[in-house]
């Protein structure tokens, strides 16, 4: 495996690598695969229709808003609405369509043929397509958590939440964390250990320290919530236990401490990684190296690390000591300084590149407009008696949403125009792009700028009606008539991808002329990714003229070999041979899902969930009969 | 009904004016700021537009190191300025905030006791003379220009405390009890709202804060001490016999009658409240009327019992209750 000066494939015998490399055909070799381009697209496929029923919440409850006292929904229902609409946001679609832009494009960004512990990738999508058909099937036994996504205790306790919703709740994070936790460590293995020869940290693509950054913060945040949902609650609720339950001397302070201790880090889980995507497509638009990126990085790392240290600013009103609380202020002030260094390298990039306005420009200026403002809402909130004012108002909710879809949301969009030739080997229609981004970014304004005027007149979050003659009804029907516009850019943005899809321009291995290793293999990329695994010798491979960039070659292509390299200069260590594809991982799943969501029930079911595990654990790691005897 | 009357932009109380200003200073300057920041970001695509010659990239796609070198002290000088702006505007909240949210009230405050239940509040002054104490409902009557403290419990799930007009939120937690402090500067009406999602009437869950002379509030206050008033005509001597034989008397008290229930809110001087149902409805004989007959259709999951009474009894009813005075 001497990296060796040549052209591209010169060494492959590719016929052999793709028979290596495929999935299986048919529906077992659909539930079988493996492979991190199939995962990753279900992910973002099965993200994006959580993202449709989620916004069709927000539209009921926009026409419930709509005006006052209006009739339309119940309060029941108005509450178990919105409870689902933020708990699908966040955990079904925010989390999942990032972790799946993740698994699909890291392995090719370093240049490797798959991820690490690609059965385990496989297991960790199951799990997240059971814990949201979990979530959504309960509903049509009326079994809908209506607590609100949050859950505080004591209300989404045994005595003030009967029934089975906010059980439901609880355990669908199991689900969705388990599969977080398990995508995470597959990056960071992927990224620290799997990287081209040559990439060292300091040539890394943005978004793969994005990704790194996100995938360490998982680790570290969701366990929390596992502790509050789990522990906490549903062993209050379903074994009597009493964490939380101040009748009994728990207490719910405890709950929210823990719960925003996951929380606040959630928020950067969801945008760090739109943030990488952002330096790409700017970095690719403007043909030149992103300014700053030593800068660009160290604030990604300290954004990640900031963001355990905010949590209490969710807690402001609940009255904890004043030295606690200024400590806090400080901190939550701090992250604008992380995130305004970002802002600021990018806006050096765009002045000083030849800057080539696509569509997915335009969503990055849309991510610029609403993500600075959104921040300046969040300094605002930082401050103690502002949010003492603010808090749990629609101001808030004005405040998070232009962080969430500005920050997020919009430079998914963006990253969707610019990724999708190398996913599907088509262009996107450049003009529907760009109409779909105005008329979201006209209904986004309209929707949530109103909001913020809302919230210092005093609307609260969380109410299915109000009043009329507080001076909230004109900002209300804005807010409404925005959604419905919002709908409309989503619809246009979602024709322009199935249209695309089929008869869309083709689009070749590289149509932007960008500068990482995504763009050097074919759209779609084949199974293997690469012919020859790519040597990397600087930090824009791709504009690094072809004769100074070798290819590894010697990596055995009659089994899946990887190659691992050294986690700070990617140095060629050993290869690793991958596992087949095998049906257990979704096997195993689906033993889990089925006691998990039996422990809702019964005690008894956790026994049953660990009994099919087990099970499924012995099949999937049961030895593979070697292919030969290793030389 | 005036928008003022629950708004922190039409601040009535000197701590939502503290916070009112806090709020324009921060808005104005990060809204420069926000708008250099888009500005230069939509110049920089008018910089390439109006076709201003751009030096070339090199080879390794960077700008001369002359340019490099520019934008790095650009960058590194606004990141300062970002820096010493935030330390501004942190040092200037948190001297607002000793203020605003002092958990110690200015010394011979009035100490009010506020206890959220779902979905009303009730209320109690508290004195070291026990025949001073007064419990109510949905009500705070304060006196203008005094600071008053506010001592916020809960009976079941966590509530928030809110006047907009006078004070920024307190959660009141169930076990844990929290205080604050609020002043009215000019007499006036402010309406407040539950604003922690406390299940599901969240939304009817507001009370009224009216602030007086000090001379109106003691009047007040002595009234509100005296037991109910007797009924003298017999229509209202019959509502109160109504009242005293129905299952009412399981949850409610009215001072100077048998009636001594804790579990919903105390009606001794119910006819002068402004609102039925925390706020819900206005306090009229048609309103009350329909919230005794109906109140799972007013107000649906309201631990407010349907208490059957006959359609000959509700008039006279009616009538003894907002006699109340």
């Amino acid at each position: 495996m001497t990296p060796a000066a040549s052209e591209p494939h010169a060494y492959a015998d590719l016929d052999l690598l793709r028979q290596t490399w495929s999935s299986k055909r048919g529906l077992f070799g659909w539930l079988s695969s493996i492979n991190h381009q199939e995962i990753g697209r279900r992910y973002i496929v099965t993200a994006f229709f959580f993202l449709l029923l989620g916004g069709i919440e927000a539209l009921l409850m926009r026409l419930q808003l709509a005006k006052p006292e209006n009739t339309f929904l119940a309060a029941s229902r108005y509450n178990q609405i919105f409870t689902l609409h933020g708990t699908t946001m966040m955990f079904l679609f925010a989390v999942p369509v990032m972790e799946g832009m993740g698994i699909y494009l890291v392995p090719l960004m370093v240049g490797t043929r798959n991820v690490a512990f690609p059965r385990l990738n496989a297991f960790g999508y199951w799990m997240y397509l059971a814990g949201g058909l979990f979530l959504y099937s309960c509903a049509f036994f009326n079994m809908i958590p209506d607590a609100g996504w949050f859950a505080y205790a004591p209300l989404s306790g045994p005595q003030f939440s009967p029934g089975k919703g906010v059980d439901v709740w609880a355990q669908m994070i199991t689900f969705t964390e388990v599969s977080a936790l398990c995508v995470a460590v597959e990056l960071v293995v992927t990224i620290l250990k799997m990287r081209a020869p040559g990439m060292s940290l300091n040539r890394m693509p943005m978004f793969c320290w994005s990704m790194l950054v996100q995938s360490f913060m998982i680790i570290f945040a969701m366990p929390a919530v596992m502790i509050a949902s789990t522990v906490f609650l549903l062993n209050d609720r379903t074994l009597g236990t009493h964490f939380v339950n101040p009748a009994e001397g728990g207490d719910p302070l405890l709950y929210q401490h823990v719960f925003w201790f996951f929380g606040h880090p959630e928020v950067y889980i969801i945008f760090l990684p739109a943030l990488g995507m952002v330096s790409s497509i700017i970095e690719t638009h403007t043909r030149r190296q992103v300014f700053g990126y030593p800068a660009l990085v160290l604030s990604l790392v300290g954004n990640g690390f900031i963001a355990f240290g905010l949590w209490v600013h969710h807690m402001f009103a609940t009255g904890l000591p004043q030295i606690g609380e200024a400590y806090f202020t400080a901190a939550s002030m701090m992250i604008a300084i992380t995130s305004g260094v970002q802002i600021f390298c990018w806006l050096a990039t765009l002045w000083s590149g030849r800057l080539k306005v696509t569509a997915a420009v335009h969503f990055v200026f849309g991510f610029i407009f609403i993500f600075v403002m959104g921040g300046m809402t969040g300094v605002m909130l930082a401050s103690i008696p502002l949010d003492l004012q603010a808090h749990d108002t629609f101001f808030v909710v004005a405040h998070f949403h232009y962080v969430l879809i500005g920050g997020a949301l919009f430079p998914l969009f963006g990253g969707f125009h610019y990724w999708f030739p190398k996913f599907t080997g088509r262009m996107m229609d450049e003009r529907l792009g760009k109409l779909s981004f105005w008329i979201l970014f006209v209904g986004f304004n309209s929707t949530f700028f109103p909001m913020h005027w809302l919230g210092m007149l005093g609307m609260t979050r969380r109410v299915y009606t109000y009043i009329p003659g507080l001076g909230w009804d004109h900002a209300n029907l804005a807010a409404t008539v925005g959604a419905f516009v919002i709908l409309l850019g989503g619809i246009i943005f979602i024709a322009n991808v199935l249209r695309s899809r089929g008869s869309g321009a083709r689009a070749g291995s590289d149509p932007w002329e960008a500068s990482t290793l995504e763009w050097e293999t074919e759209s779609p990329p084949a199974p293997y990714n690469f012919p020859n695994l790519p040597v990397v010798t600087s930090r824009t491979p791709l504009w690094t003229a072809q004769a100074e960039r070798p290819l590894v070659v010697g990596v055995r292509e009659d089994r899946r070999e990887i190659l691992i390299t050294a986690v700070l200069d990617a140095e060629p260590h050993h290869r690793s041979v991958q596992p087949r594809p095998s049906l257990w991982p979704m096997l195993t799943a689906l033993g889990f899902s089925i006691g998990l969501a039996g422990s809702i029930f019964a005690f008894s079911w956790y026994y049953v969930a660990s009994v099919l595990g087990l099970i499924g654990l012995i099949g999937w790691f049961w030895p593979e009969r070697p292919l030969e005897v290793d030389q | 009904m005036n928008p003022a009357i629950q708004s922190m932009w039409h601040a009535s109380g000197s701590n939502a004016g503290h916070i009112r200003e806090l709020a324009v200073f921060f808005g104005i300057l990060l809204g420069t700021i926000f708008v250099i920041v888009v500005g230069l970001a939509l110049f920089s695509i008018g910089r390439r537009h109006r076709g201003i010659q751009q030096e070339p990239l090199e080879g390794s796609h960077l700008p001369s190191a002359r340019t490099e070198t520019r934008l790095r002290t650009v960058v590194g000088v606004a990141t300062g300025l970002t820096v010493l702006i935030l330390f501004g505007l942190t040092v200037v909240s948190v001297s607002v905030g000793k203020i605003v949210s002092a958990s110690i009230a200015p010394a011979g405050s009035l100490m009010i006791e506020v206890t959220g239940t779902q979905w009303w509040w009730k209320v109690r002054y508290a004195s070291d003379d026990p025949s001073r104490t007064l419990q109510t409902a949905n009500e705070i009557h304060i006196p203008v220009g005094q600071s008053v403290a506010i001592r916020g419990n809960s009976d079941d799930v966590i509530h928030s405390f809110w006047v907009p007009s006078l004070q920024g939120k307190r959660d009141l937690i169930p076990g844990r009890p929290t205080l604050e402090w609020l002043q009215a500067d000019r007499p006036g009406e402010y309406r407040g709202q539950c604003a922690e999602f406390c299940g599901l009437q969240h939304a009817h869950m507001a009370f009224w804060v009216i602030a007086e002379s000090p001379d109106q509030f003691s009047a007040w206050m002595d009234h509100q001490l005296r037991p109910a008033v007797e009924p003298t005509d017999d229509e209202n001597k019959r509502g109160q016999v109504i009242f005293l034989k129905s299952a009412c008397v399981f949850c409610h008290t009215i001072r100077g009658t048998d009636a001594a229930a804790q579990a919903g809110p105390d009606l001794t001087h119910f006819g002068s409240r402004k609102t039925i149902a925390a706020g819900t409805l206005s306090n009229t004989k048609g309103n009350l009327a329909g919230w005794i007959a109906d109140p799972q259709n007013i107000k649906p999951g309201t631990h407010m019992a349907t208490v059957p009474i006959q359609t000959a009894e509700m008039q006279p009813l009616i009538d003894y209750l907002e006699s109340l005075k």
